[in-house]
This record gives C-alpha cells, sequence and structure tokens, in this order.
C-alpha cells in the first residue's frame, strides 16, 4: 500500500529532481556538442520508460493488492504482448544506438587538418609537446627518459624544433581542430576537460589519442580520470583556448629541444657571487638560522632551489599577506637577473654538505610515520625527494620550518598561487593532516629522516 | 497412488552422516550446512567492506576530519571494499549459499551430486577470505589499486599495497577461483543429473535457472580472472613482461619491457563483464521466485524468462570492452561493443516487462519478501536503463570514470541484488530455520535500507554529469567542481551511515528471531516449490525423509482455475487436486 | 582476443542450444497428465562423473583458449617479438604424452573387457609415461634457462613457460585422479569409470598439447 505511494512519488521526484537539480553538464567548450544531444536523448527515452515502468507497477499494486475474495489470473504467457513489447523495446533500442553510433564515427575519424598535441602523463603530473616549423612530433623512447631528458627525445632531427611545456598548462588555439596524442611515462591517466566532453586513457607502451576542436575561450582545468597512485585527485593542469594569434606568440615562447639541448651548464663559481647576499640569513654554508627562521638550504636540489626562487621572483610565492617570511625572502630572489643566475646560485648551494636535523621537540613520530606513508610517495621513503614527483628532499630541515610550511599549505598561504601548480598539489595533499597535532606527528618523523636507507 | 507408479527413488546416493557436532557442524558435507557456512562467511567479510564503505563516505563526506583516512588508506578503502563486495560477498552470497540452499531441494535430491567436493569448495573460500582479510596486517597495507588491478599500476610505485597487500590478493582470488570451480561443477552437475522424476527442465523453479546459467557463466569467465592474477603474479615476482612495458618507477626505470596494460584489461573485462550477470541472474531467478508466490500468481511467460536468461548469459560474453571505451585500445571496437552492449538490454527489459506482468492481475500480498522484490524492480529499472547511458559508446565518453558510473553501477550491481539477496533470506528464512523473523524489524530494514540507498546513489549520477571524478580522495578547490557537491556528499554520507545501521538491525533480527520468532509452519508462504514441501523444517539431512518427491508440474502452479487450493505444489499428482466448487479441475 | 570469443561463445551457443531444443517446445504451464508417469530425468549414458568431467574440459578449454589468444594478441601487438627456439626434446615429449594416451585408451578398453592383466599393463604405462612427459617438460625449460631464454629475457618466452607450465599442472591434477585409480586397482576395486575418466581427460590433454606446442612452433 505505501510502497504504491512510495514508488509514485520517487518517480516523479526522480523526475523532478532532474529537472531542478543543480548539477549539469558542464558548459560546452569544444566541438562535441552532438555527445550532449546524444546525452539528452538517451535521458529522454529513458525517462519515459521509467515513468511508464515505474507508475504502471505502481498501479498494479495498488489495484491488485490482496484481497481474500479475490483470485489471480491464470495467464502463464501471452505471445502478443511478449512480442510487442520486445518490437518496442528494438526499437527503442536501435533509436538510442543510431545517432550513437553516427556520433562516434566521427570521433573516431580525426579531421586532416587537425594540429597534434602531444600529452605526457605520469606520477602525478602532465607535461606536453608540440611540434615546431615541420609541423612533426620527433621520435622518443621511454628508455632515454631521464631527468636530463623528461620527454624521452631520440636523436630524431625533426624533435629538435619541437616546443617541450614543462609547466601543466597548455594553450590551445580556439577553432582549429587538434588531435591530442596521449603518452604515459608510468602507470594509466586519463586526460579529462570536463567541458571538452572527450577524453581518454594515456596507456603506457603506447600511443592513444583524440580529438576536438576548442570553440569558447576560457580556462579549463584537465583532471586525472583514471586512478593512478595515492596523488591521482592531485593531478591536475589547466588547459586555455584563447585566439590563434595569442597561441603563436605563447608557443614561440617554450623552449624548443633545441634550446634545451644547447642551455648553458650552471656556474657554481657565478652563483657563489650571488650567494653573498643570501649568507647573511641562510648561513655561509646554507645551515639556515633558527633565529631568524631562515630555513637551510643545504641538501636541496638544484630543481627545487631554482623553482622556488622562481616563484619568488614572479609573485607566485611570498606575496600572501600572511606570509610574513616570504615577504621577507622576496626581494632577494628579485635581485636574481635571470633563469641563468638563478640556476647558477641553485649550482653553488647544491656543493654544500647536508645537515641533519635535530629531532622535533613535539609530536608523536610513530604516529606521524604512518601519516608518511603518503608523503614517501612523492618526497622519498627517507625524505630523500624525488626529482621525477617533484617532491622536494625532506630530510635535514628543522621541526619549526616544516610546520611552518605545513600549516601554510594547510590553509592556502603558501601554494594556492595560480602559477605555482606543485604548490597547488602540496595543498590537496596537506589536507590529509586534519589538524595540528597530525603536523607535528609526521614533522616528528621527517626529522628522524637521514635521506638513506641506514638508520 | 503414488506407490502404484513405483518407488519414487532415483539413484539413492550414499551419504556421510556424521555424529560428532564438528561433523555435523563444521566438517559438514549437507549442501544447506554448507549453504548457512558460505553466508555466514560472506556476511562477515561483507561487515567488513560495510565498515570501509563508511570510512570512505565519512572522508567524501567530512573532508579533512579523519586523521586515520589519509590518501593511501583511501584507497586501500575504496579497492578492498570493491573486491570484497563483489567477489567474496555477492558472488559467494547468491552461489555459495542460495546456490548450495536450494539446488538440492529445489530440483528434488538428497544433496549435491559431489559432496565432498562440495565440502572443499566452502574450505578454499573461507581460506580465500582468510588470506585476503590478512592482507591488512601486512607492512604496508592491502592494495590500493582499485578493485580492477589495473597493472601497471596495481603493481607499481606510487599505489599502497603494492608489496605485499597485492601479493595475498592475487593468492586469494586464485584460491576463491579453485573453490568456485568445485562448487560450481557441483552446481551445474546437481542441475544435469540429480533432477527428481518428472522434474523436467522447463518445471524448474527461475532460481534454479538463474543460479544454474550464471554458475555456467562463472565457469566460463573465472579462468580469464585465473590467467590475468597468474600473469599479473609472473610480472610482479618473477620479473616477466605480460603487462608490463618499458616505464617508470617514480623516475626509475621499472626493468619492464614490450609488455601490454590493456590485454590485463580484455582479460579482466572478459571476466569482469560476465561476472555482473554472475550475480544479476540468480537475482533475476530468486526474485521471479518470490514475486510469483507472493503474487498469487504464476510468473508471467516463463519460457521467455527463461530463454532471456540463456540469451542474456550467451551474450554476456561479448560485450566487455565497453567498460574500454576510452581506455586507448583500437577505438573502431567501440561500433561493435556498443551495439552487442545495447542488444543485450531487449532480454533484461522483457525480463522487468515480464516481472511487472506477473504483479498485473495478481492478488498481490504486502510481505517483507515482496516489499523487497518491488524494491528491486524499482532500483533496478533505474539501474538498468542508467546502463543505456554507460553501454552507448558516445554517451559514455563524457560519463566514464565519473560518479555517473559510481551511481550506476551500485544501483544495478550493489542495491539490486543486495534486495534480492534480502528478499531471498526473508522468504527462506522460516524453512532454514523453522521460525518466523520480527515482520516489524524488517519493515524498518526494509524502508531505511531502499530509500537511503536510493538517496546515496540517485544523486550520484547528477554528479556524474556535472563532470566530479570517481576515487577522488578530496576534491580541493576544483573549478568545475561547485560547492553544492561537496554538499551532497555530506548528506551522502548521512544516507549512508542509516542504511549501515539499518543492516545491524538485520542481524539483530535474523539472530533474535532464531530463538524469539514463532514457529512456522513447514510451509507458511503457501509456495509450490519443493523446498517447502519436505517432512521437516528445517530440512534434515538427506532433505527428503525416505522417498523422493516425483514432480507432476511446474513451480508456478498459483490460482490454478478450477481448483480448490490456490497453489498446487510441484509434487501434488493430477489426481490429488481438488476441485472448486462447481470448476472442472485444472489438466 | 576474437579466438577465445568464438570458442567461449561457442560453448555458450552450444549449452544456449542444447537448452532451447529442450524448451522450444514444452508448455511448462500443463501438469503431467492423469495416470501417466514422470520419468527420470538424466539420460541412461549420462552419468555424474561424465558429465563433471565434461564442465572440466570445458573450464580447462576456456582457460588455455584465454590464454591463448592473451598469446596471440601479445604477439600481434608487438614489433619486438623475437621468436624463440624451441628445444628439440619437444618432439620426444610430445611422443611420450601420445603413447601415455594410447596406453590409457588401451587400459579402458582392457577395462571393459575385463581384462585385468591388460588393465594393470596400461595404466602402470599411462602413468609412467605422463611421469616421463612431465619430466622432459622439466628438462626443456632446464635447457631454455641454461640457454638465457628465462621467463623475463622475452614475451616469447614468458609465454612458453606460462602456457607449459598451465598445460603441466593440469596434467599433474589428472596424476592424481590416476594415482587413486592406481590404489583402488591395487585394493582390488572396480576402477572402469575412473579409467575411462582418465582415458579422456588424457586425449584431451593431448590435444591441448598438440595446439600449443604448433602454435609455439609457428610463431
Amino acid at each position: 500500500m505505501i510502497i504504491a505511494w512510495v514508488v509514485i512519488l520517487l518517480t516523479l521526484g526522480s523526475v523532478v529532481f532532474y529537472v531542478l537539480s543543480p548539477w549539469h553538464l558542464t558548459p560546452l567548450a569544444s566541438n562535441w556538442g552532438a555527445m550532449d544531444s546524444t546525452i539528452h536523448i538517451t535521458a529522454l527515452v529513458t525517462g519515459a520508460v521509467f515513468v511508464a515502468v515505474n507508475l504502471f507497477l505502481a498501479w498494479v499494486i495498488l489495484r491488485y493488492r490482496h484481497r481474500a475474495d479475490r483470485r489471480a489470473h491464470f495467464d502463464p504467457e501471452n505471445k502478443r504482448l511478449e512480442g510487442w513489447l520486445t518490437l518496442v523495446t528494438s526499437l527503442g533500442i536501435a533509436a538510442l544506438l543510431a545517432p550513437g553510433l553516427w556520433v562516434w564515427g566521427a570521433f573516431v575519424s580525426v579531421p586532416e587538418e587537425a594540429h597534434e598535441v602531444e600529452v605526457v602523463g605520469q606520477q602525478w603530473r602532465w607535461s606536453f609537446r608540440l611540434p615546431g616549423e615541420d609541423g612533426e612530433l620527433g621520435r622518443v623512447d621511454t628508455r632515454l627518459i631521464d631527468e636530463t631528458n623528461p620527454f624521452g627525445m631520440t636523436e630524431d632531427p625533426a624533435g629538435l624544433d619541437d616546443r617541450l611545456v614543462m609547466e601543466p598548462r597548455l594553450l590551445l588555439p580556439m577553432g582549429q581542430p587538434v588531435k591530442l596524442l596521449l603518452r604515459s611515462k608510468d602507470v594509466l591517466h586519463n586526460f579529462q576537460v570536463a567541458n571538452f566532453r572527450a577524453k581518454m586513457d594515456l596507456v603506457p607502451g603506447q600511443v592513444s589519442y583524440f580529438w576536438l576542436t576548442p570553440t569558447e575561450a576560457g580556462e579549463y582545468e584537465v583532471a586525472c580520470a583514471e586512478l593512478c597512485g595515492i596523488a591521482h585527485f592531485a593531478m591536475r593542469a589547466w588547459v586555455e583556448v584563447v585566439e590563434p594569434e595569442v597561441f603563436e606568440v605563447w608557443l614561440a615562447e617554450q623552449p624548443t629541444q633545441a634550446d634545451w639541448l644547447a642551455r648553458a651548464n650552471p656556474d657554481p663559481t657565478a652563483g657563489q657571487a650571488h650567494y653573498a647576499s643570501c649568507a647573511a640569513c641562510h648561513g655561509a654554508n646554507g645551515e639556515g638560522n633558527a633565529n631568524i627562521q631562515a630555513p637551510p638550504l643545504a641538501g636541496m636540489a638544484p630543481w627545487y632551489l631554482s623553482r622556488q626562487l622562481e616563484l619568488f621572483r614572479r609573485g607566485a610565492r611570498g606575496t600572501h599577506p600572511e606570509d610574513t617570511q616570504g615577504q621577507q625572502m622576496r626581494p632577494f630572489a628579485q635581485q636574481l637577473a635571470d633563469g641563468a643566475a638563478i640556476a647558477d646560485l641553485a649550482a653553488y648551494i647544491a656543493g654544500f654538505e647536508p645537515v641533519q636535523a635535530s629531532p622535533a621537540e613535539s609530536g608523536n613520530a610513530r604516529r606521524g610515520a604512518r601519516l608518511y606513508r603518503t608523503c614517501a610517495n612523492c618526497h622519498g621513503e627517507w625524505g630523500q625527494g624525488i626529482p621525477a614527483t617533484q617532491g622536494p628532499r625532506l630530510a635535514g630541515l628543522p621541526d619549526w620550518y616544516l610546520i611552518r610550511q605545513l600549516e601554510h599549505f594547510r590553509e592556502g598561504i603558501r601554494g594556492r598561487h595560480a602559477d605555482d601548480p606543485y604548490g597547488n598539489q602540496m595543498v590537496d595533499m596537506a589536507q590529509m593532516l586534519v589538524n595540528r597535532r597530525a603536523v607535528e606527528d609526521v614533522v616528528a618523523h621527517i626529522t628522524t629522516l637521514t635521506a638513506t636507507e641506514e638508520e | 497412488m503414488v506407490e502404484s507408479r513405483g518407488s519414487a527413488v532415483v539413484e539413492e546416493m550414499e551419504l556421510v552422516h556424521p555424529k560428532t557436532f564438528l561433523g555435523k557442524y563444521i566438517w559438514s558435507q549437507d549442501a544447506k550446512v554448507i549453504a548457512i557456512q558460505y553466508g555466514l562467511t560472506a556476511t562477515a567479510i561483507g561487515l567488513v567492506a560495510l565498515v570501509l564503505s563508511i570510512l570512505i563516505r565519512l572522508q567524501l563526506g567530512f573532508p579533512g576530519t579523519f586523521s586515520l583516512i589519509d590518501p593511501s588508506s583511501y584507497l586501500q578503502y575504496v579497492t578492498m571494499h570493491g573486491m570484497i563486495m563483489v567477489v567474496y560477498l555477492l558472488t559467494a552470497f547468491l552461489l555459495g549459499a542460495f546456490g548450495n540452499y536450494l539446488i538440492p531441494l529445489m530440483v528434488g535430491a538428497r544433496d549435491m551430486a559431489f559432496p565432498f567436493l562440495n565440502m572443499l569448495s566452502y574450505w578454499f573460500y573461507l581460506a580465500s577470505v582468510l588470506i585476503l582479510v590478512a592482507s591488512f596486517f601486512v607492512p604496508g597495507g592491502p592494495s590500493g589499486g582499485g578493485w580492477t588491478l589495473y597493472p601497471p599500476q596495481v603493481i607499481s610505485a606510487g599505489t599502497p599495497g603494492a608489496g605485499g597487500g597485492i601479493v595475498l590478493m592475487l593468492v586469494s582470488l586464485v584460491v576463491f577461483i579453485a573453490g568456485f570451480t568445485m562448487g560450481g561443477l557441483n552446481y551445474v552437475v546437481t542441475v544435469l543429473q540429480a533432477r527428481t522424476r518428472g522434474m523436467t527442465l522447463m518445471r524448474l523453479p527461475l532460481t534454479v535457472w538463474g543460479i544454474f546459467m550464471a554458475t555456467a557463466l562463472a565457469l566460463l569467465a573465472f579462468p580469464a580472472l585465473l590467467v590475468a592474477v597468474l600473469m599479473l603474479l609472473c610480472d610482479l615476482l618473477l620479473g616477466s613482461s605480460f603487462f608490463m612495458p618499458e616505464m617508470l618507477n617514480l623516475g626509475e626505470p621499472s626493468g619492464h619491457e614490450g609488455g601490454s596494460p590493456l590485454l590485463y584489461q580484455h582479460l579482466f573485462w572478459f571476466f569482469g563483464h560476465p561476472e555482473v550477470y554472475i550475480v544479476a541472474l540468480p537475482a533475476f531467478g530468486i526474485v521471479s521466485d518470490v514475486l510469483a508466490c507472493h503474487a498469487r500468481k504464476n510468473i508471467f511467460g516463463y519460457r521467455m524468462m527463461v530463454w532471456a536468461l540463456i540469451l542474456i548469459g550467451v551474450l554476456s560474453f561479448v560485450v566487455w570492452a565497453h567498460h574500454m571505451f576510452v581506455s586507448g585500445m583500437n577505438p573502431y571496437f567501440g561500433f561493435l561493443f556498443a551495439t552487442t552492449t545495447l542488444v543485450i538490454a531487449v532480454p533484461t527489459a522483457i525480463k522487468v516487462y515480464n516481472w511487472v506482468l506477473t504483479l498485473w492481475r495478481g492478488n498481490i500480498r504486502l510481505t517483507v519478501p515482496m516489499l523487497f522484490a518491488i524494491g528491486f524492480l524499482f532500483t533496478f529499472v533505474n539501474g538498468g536503463l542508467s546502463g543505456l547511458f554507460l553501454g552507448n559508446v558516445t554517451v559514455d565518453v563524457p560519463l566514464s570514470d565519473t560518479y555517473f558510473v559510481v551511481g550506476h553501477f551500485h544501483m544495478v550491481m550493489a542495491v539490486a541484488p543486495v534486495l534480492v539477496i534480502f528478499a531471498g533470506l526473508y522468504h527462506w528464512y522460516p524453512k532454514v530455520s523453522g521460525r518466523m523473523f520480527h515482520q516489524g524489524m524488517a519493515k524498518w530494514h526494509f524502508w531505511l535500507t531502499f530509500l537511503g540507498t536510493y538517496l546515496v546513489y540517485f544523486p550520484m549520477h547528477f554528479m556524474g554529469f556535472a563532470g566530479v571524478p570517481r576515487r577522488y580522495y578530496a576534491y580541493g578547490e576544483s573549478a568545475f567542481i561547485s560547492e553544492s557537491v561537496i554538499t551532497m556528499n555530506l548528506v551522502i554520507t548521512l544516507a549512508a551511515l542509516v542504511v549501515a545501521s539499518a543492516q545491524l538491525l538485520f542481524l539483530f533480527n535474523m539472530a533474535w528471531s532464531l530463538r524469539h520468532g514463532e514457529k512456522a509452519d513447514s510451509n507458511p508462504w503457501g509456495a509450490t516449490t519443493l523446498e517447502w514441501q519436505t517432512p521437516h523444517t528445517p530440512p534434515r539431512h538427506g532433505n527428503f525423509g525416505d522417498q523422493l518427491p516425483v514432480v507432476y508440474r511446474w513451480a508456478y502452479d498459483y490460482s490454478v482455475p478450477g481448483a480448490a487450493q490456490d497453489f498446487l505444489p510441484q509434487n501434488l499428482p493430477p489426481e490429488a487436486v481438488s476441485r472448486a466448487e462447481g470448476g472442472e479441475a485444472s489438466s | 582476443m576474437i579466438l577465445s570469443l568464438a570458442l567461449v561463445t561457442l560453448l555458450m551457443a552450444l549449452f544456449g542450444g542444447w537448452l532451447f531444443r529442450h524448451s522450444w517446445g514444452a508448455r511448462p504451464w500443463e501438469a503431467q497428465a492423469a495416470g501417466q508417469s514422470p520419468h527420470r530425468q538424466a539420460p541412461p549414458g549420462a552419468t555424474s562423473a561424465r558429465v563433471g568431467l565434461g564442465v572440466i574440459l570445458a573450464v580447462a578449454t576456456s582457460l588455455f583458449a584465454l590464454t591463448v589468444s592473451a598469446y596471440l594478441m601479445r604477439l600481434e601487438q608487438g614489433s619486438d617479438w623475437r621468436p624463440l627456439s624451441m628445444p628439440g626434446l619437444l618432439w620426444g615429449n610430445t611422443l611420450l604424452l601420445v603413447a601415455a594416451s594410447l596406453a590409457l585408451q588401451r587400459a579402458w578398453r582392457a577395462a571393459r573387457a575385463e581384462k585385468p592383466a591388460a588393465l594393470r599393463t596400461g595404466l602402470a604405462w599411462g602413468g609412467g609415461l605422463s611421469l616421463a612427459f612431465l619430466t622432459g617438460q622439466g628438462l626443456a625449460w632446464w635447457q631454455l634457462t641454461a640457454a638465457g631464454a628465462t621467463l623475463q629475457a622475452s614475451p616469447a618466452g614468458s609465454f612458453f613457460y606460462l602456457l607449459t607450465l598451465l598445460h603441466g599442472l593440469h596434467l599433474i591434477g589428472g596424476l592424481v585422479a590416476w594415482w587413486r585409480a592406481w590404489r583402488r586397482l591395487g585394493r582390488g576395486g572396480d576402477i572402469t569409470a575412473g579409467v575411462e575418466l582418465c582415458a579422456l581427460y588424457w586425449h584431451y590433454l593431448l590435444v591441448v598439447w598438440g595446439v600449443l606446442f604448433a602454435l609455439l612452433l609457428m610463431t
């Protein structure tokens, strides 16, 4: 009895919810409006069936509920009725399938004029490669990938003018079809931009692809949609759809493979001169100074130092009003003229002997060790840092510095700037530290780490 | 009259009748005891999975609140929850518990064809469960690679449990499959060989048909999982490269070369899709019998129901790649698999129509099993229809790997079969225990479960439309995920908590009624099938006393015109049918 | 994948077709006519053991078909495929397995003809030759490993070990049944049914080995 009314209410309620729900398809930004149409067709047809079957069910329950004076009919089968139902269902299914296959036909045929962009996924970040003047991407080989050759470029001359985009931000020209070639360095990933509708997995060992034509200018977030490990949820990037002229300018700014090969080796001696102004706070040997809250620099890898100095210089770090120490640091970073100066300085600092942190004053290192399981994926089991994940070394950093930075990440004081993708990632990850105690615990564990396996 | 046709005893089997308590209840070869062992073990491990799902929901509903749930453990909970629910609870419960209890009784046999193998099957299952549970206690914890266990990720760095946890999971699966094959062999042979006199294939209750077809599917599909698991183990332990291409492990070369991750996905889904039907077909069967019995009406279109089962079974082997539309496989496969997938919707729809038409012009008693069966119908219609989105390749692309998928498969593969399991448990509880369950508690259990799960899963489809990706530990400040999604997650979590506590009420009811329930007579629902016609309730070892029943009619002689009784048991000879006043006995 | 798809679909279709045939003309809602006695269901030749063996063979077929199609898929896909040179020993092993199968066939015939001596010899030879086959397979593994074609070395090698391992494990499973029959024979029991199952199972494994071996040779 009640059940029949509940079925009716749920059925109608579901329809109302469909209409009033605050969650709809994201605003479309590509040519795949046809996908939206197939969704709407499917929703209409299935919605009609949903309402019809369930209302009939409810009516049947109301009409034929048990009465002692009544007997059920005995009808084993009804060929006509069953035949009609089968026929109508088959027609309905065909009506759903036909447009689906039609659109899929378009999806699998990439237009001739589409330009190519390679999307490279790895745990847990994105990078991109675009062909240069020759319109052709150079051949790559996963076995050649290392820190100096992050794309695994071979000696293929076609690759010399390839534009390498290391930061997870891609620009696409509006109105031009693009074929996205998807490649993974390690595990499965999926390049999903909800507004584009189209998506595809990245599979190591092969190149998969799909195509689209961006139609709406704007910034769209890329989310990884295939489980790829602990930081899956924090593997984001941005795609910006811009006018073709803007795209050309941006593309020309990106370094080519030839630039990458020809980059000057950093010069530690030149860096030594720059270090003079750092030494006052960070110490002559980069040992840091707790009294003025200057962290040690010794032991930090050049790629990390360069990135942070670049962020300070650009104002992506050290500009938040609550980041007092960062604000102090920023003018010093601005004294460095260009990327070469930063690289030289970083190379000089890399020569310092790492320091050992003294054990933390607060926190429970045993509880911290359990939390650190997750951190270890990017920062290394012994806090040694992993360049591939852009996770810096933690061993040797003092407790007061770690606690402050983790609190800043947690509160979005550090890392929330749009130009700081890995900072954003750390903000997401730091959410696992739910309170001050958790922060102190994990820091207590980190200060026991020595960057190597031995105890 | 029965005697005049000679002894009904067909090929009497030798039964092992143990005397000791251990022999009777632990090392038992009686299919009914084995069924209960399966049921209890599956319930126990299912409770673990339920707790895990609550932990998952707590994280999503209250992000940044629980220190216990970090990204590593979140993925471990997701993985273990999925694997346990699909394989160790649903498969084991529907085939191991219902199959063992009902097949011999319903076909009119003393026991399974190979009772010793049957016992072994349970002990393998128990061992596999224990091995799986052990993975919680190894360093690094259980695997966190998602229940699909996709390589390379599941056995490479960056995934929790990529060392010990995954080995135990894989070993546990091998043991499970070995055990299941023994059980499955029994179910198939028993249905084919041990049917009593008169029990033609077309007189079998649909429950038996469902379990039988599901077992046939499972026997052919589990080898795919077995091969995949063995190859994965080789890749992990022996350094071979079946599935592992040349790749990096967090920047370091992994040393593998030339494997294909897609090969694994093909093998996995070759098992994985039939697995959906391995769970669904027994549920289809059970719900058919519950609907017919409590509506006092024959199942509508019995032959069509059987053919639909067979057709679904056959077709389920040619649809697997619809799980892989965006996997990077050759996109031209999309045409083929979208078509086969939508074709399978036709026999499924026919089943739904026939269920509703069974109720139509019936005399519907809204008992607790009936409520659950109606709940199943509603949920299954919903989940089946959302499948039409995901099966149609183009529509799938924007929705795959979003919460739409989560909503869909939970509706169709979790809530729907579980509602049937409850319908079945309440329906057969008086037979199994000899007592009635507590009506009030059972009704509360129904309403909380039915409405709660709808509140949990229905909105998820819409989150999927909005592009919210699944398997995310937290949503952070994402550009395309609105604040209202976070709020809805909170509501869903609260609903999930209610649903979970309703299951405790159910367990309490089951246990309490065992002692305090009203005594049930041998056929309280007035059902026609053979398990209700046993001389003892609960049935003893050997099921049918001295003589096996002889079957004269199908399982759906409810409200037969002309007969005085409202139902005619399958073993009621035509001569024994008393005529209604003024009517003629049915032939 | 097409191959296993075809095979499993064929198995399912055969099974489905058989079920359809049984159900096509049935009018299930009609009760047994009064006075007519329902008969027993299983056809006379089909014993539980035989049907059980059939089911086991269907499962094994699915397993081997899937492994073989995985092999073929991997073969099609890779440009880096280096064929494995098969040890000549495998030819000898094949002969051993043929002989084992024949011996069991003779044993089965002897059992039906109630010739205990011939039964005993056939059974003994069947088991012995199978053990020899397994030893031979082990030697072939050892030869390959010694020649550097280890499990890790190449995909072709990995599949060779996997396929032979699966086949060998099935044979070991068969030997367990053989051992039970042998012991029962020693106690003077009737083992006609057991020998029959063994013989059928061995023929099946021989066919599987033939297919696998041909496949390995061709690729």
